[in-house]
């Protein structure tokens, strides 16, 4: 019998596809069920935010950061905060800080409870998505309570937060994160030594921490590889100095590894959490600087000065010395930073948006090489990317 | 051994200073303005030696200051996990002078790299694979150049007689609006008019 020659075949592995974890074409090059070569397209939800801050005052550009990354959207804001902070020169007030850190690690969990279960769901585990956007409900519950948003919250704002928490959310909060506890363990014997997720998931997609560094990979995908390095140990920022928690590491570098940092993670973020409302101090929630955050509404009525202060806030803005930084933030998915170029005018020269999705989605040639068609999908499951971002 | 971010701006200039324009520090960060001859020689130096091993290439961007000769800036942000620092690589170049591409160095260049290319048509000698890469497929223009609308110049939508998307030049009902907020006594660092023998007797008393 005559031998066929086998040709490879591109495959159109998206924009559509459930699996893509948003508007991801990956064009793959297939030698029969093996994957040649993988050239992820993106773009496709470029939306021109950078170019759209710099014509934007520095407050109304806090509400674009909500919209790269929607699944976290306080970590982003947190991030532009911080560096408008540094350019501004200005400490904000301890409990603004225990505040912000509260909710960046609610941030976190709402990340990680997104990734693992849409993640499970797309190597074959459905359960996990049903319950775990169920508590992700609760958890916008609380960010609406605190900012009248659901998701796109427009909190962190900076020289602080737009307003203080309300009467009894610390009770709530609180509450949650007892009950959370049995949550995580029940999620967990459904995934961590489920058979067919383990056969999914280990030996998948393996990154060592050299080829780590080479891709400048960060958060949870570098500590897979075992590399303790946690920005909010390494590099504190707000409050996380004063809090106590450990930095989960894997071993292996490949899918389940990276699942299970994650799982730890949410595990350390309850500790923080816990942390932040017995440790919660009292006081202001932004910067004494009329200047800088608005007066109360109150004080409007009958300050004129406090009046003048807020119209020109809400039209002009604030002006920010001449001066650039580079400011990270430890997101759930990794480094996130704004390079942040200020010519001393009331908007942003130049606003880079790092994230670190980016980095993660340009190694997905190199970890989906020579593994099977079903193995991309939970690559890109694993490295956790979120296409709001990316594609900014 | 173990430097802080003033100390390793000492010893870069002490080693390689002759290949650096200048070594700056501010807002606790450090800065290194390199010639685009000795770009990929600086990076290679800072992610090899063992004072500073920035192993890690965290982003690539570009900046447009449309005043100036060279007016883009390239900006390489570094980090060295046994420092603990990052350090920032700068190199000026115009819309003609290549940059060489930073890929052999670090993996990660690559798609940042693409992304200057896309959106400030900065051009990277010896890239494999230099295309667009946030922009539409078929996209003209360098949007994140200053004199690039905001608006941009095209618009599409699904035209119906033809069963396809069209482009079409932007038609606004209102003209984009751009407002004036530098006020001339504060924020600007300008002289005002009239107001030069000011500033004259302002240096001189600090001098």
């Amino acid at each position: 019998m005559a031998q066929t020659e086998i040709k490879n075949y591109n495959l159109n592995f998206g924009p559509q596809h459930p699996a893509a974890h948003g508007v991801l074409r990956m064009v793959l090059e297939m030698d029969g069920e093996v994957i040649d070569r993988c050239d992820p397209h993106i773009g496709l939800l470029h939306r021109g935010t950078e170019k759209l801050i710099e014509h934007k005052t520095y407050l109304q550009a806090v509400p674009y950061f909500d919209r790269l990354d929607y699944v976290a959207p306080q970590n982003q804001e947190h991030a532009f905060a911080l560096a408008t902070e540094k350019l501004l020169g200005i400490e904000v007030p301890p409990r603004a800080q225990y505040i912000r850190v509260l909710f960046a690690e609610i941030g976190r969990v709402l990340n990680h409870l997104l990734n693992i279960t849409s993640y499970a769901m797309d190597v074959g585990a459905m359960t996990p998505m049903l319950w775990g956007f169920e508590e992700r409900e609760v958890l916008m519950e609380f960010c609406e309570r605190v900012s009248g948003a659901r998701m796109h919250m427009n909190y962190f704002r900076p020289g602080g937060v737009s307003a203080d928490m309300p009467a009894g959310l610390n009770d709530d909060i609180n509450l949650w994160a007892e009950n959370f506890v049995q949550f995580m363990d029940d999620l967990e014997t459904l995934l961590t030594e489920n058979r067919i997720f383990k056969q999914r998931t280990v030996d998948i997609g393996v990154i060592t921490a050299e080829q780590c560094f080479d891709w400048g990979f960060s958060g949870p995908n570098i500590r897979a590889s075992g590399i303790a390095w946690d920005l909010r140990k390494s590099q504190p920022y707000d409050c996380y100095r004063d809090l106590e928690f450990d930095v989960p590491i894997g071993k292996n570098g490949d899918c389940y590894d990276r699942y299970v940092v994650r799982i730890l993670e949410m595990r350390e973020s309850l500790k923080l959490i816990h942390q932040c409302l017995e440790k919660m101090p009292g006081g202001p929630c932004k910067v004494d600087d009329q200047k800088i955050s608005p007066p109360p509404r109150a004080a409007m009525k009958s300050s004129m000065e406090a009046l003048i202060h807020h119209f020109k806030l809400y039209t002009e803005g604030y002006h920010v010395p001449t001066g650039e930084t580079y400011t990270a933030v430890e997101a759930p998915k990794g480094e996130f930073a704004v390079f942040l170029v200020s010519d001393g005018s009331n908007k942003p020269y130049r606003c880079k948006i790092r994230a670190p999705g980016f980095a993660h989605l340009q190694a997905m040639e190199f970890l989906s090489k020579g593994h099977m068609l079903a193995d991309a999908v939970a690559n890109i499951g694993s490295i956790d990317v979120v296409f709001g971002e990316i594609d900014r | 051994m173990d430097l802080d971010i003033k100390e390793l701006g000492d010893y870069i200039s002490s080693t390689i200073g002759a290949e650096t324009e200048d070594v700056s520090y501010a807002q606790n960060e450090l800065s290194i303005t390199v010639p685009v001859d000795s770009l990929l020689k600086v990076l290679g130096f800072l992610r090899d030696d063992p004072n500073c091993q920035f192993k890690q290439l965290m982003d690539v961007c570009g900046v447009d200051y449309p005043s100036q000769v060279n007016r883009f800036c390239v900006v390489y942000n570094l980090l060295s996990l046994t420092l603990n620092l990052r350090v920032r690589v700068k190199v000026w170049t115009d819309e003609d002078m290549p940059v060489p591409t930073a890929t052999e160095l670090f993996s990660s260049a690559s798609w940042f790299e693409r992304e200057v290319w896309d959106l400030y048509g900065v051009y990277f000698t010896d890239h494999p694979d230099l295309r667009r890469i946030l922009t539409d497929y078929g996209f003209e223009g360098h949007p994140l150049r200053k004199d690039f609308p905001l608006t941009g110049y095209v618009e599409l939508r699904y035209d119906d007689e033809q069963k396809r998307v069209v482009y079409e030049p932007v038609k606004l009902t209102q003209e984009f609006r751009s407002f004036d907020f530098m006020s001339p006594w504060e924020g600007v660092q300008a002289v005002l008019p009239g107001d030069e023998k000011a500033a004259e007797a302002d240096n001189e008393g600090t001098s």
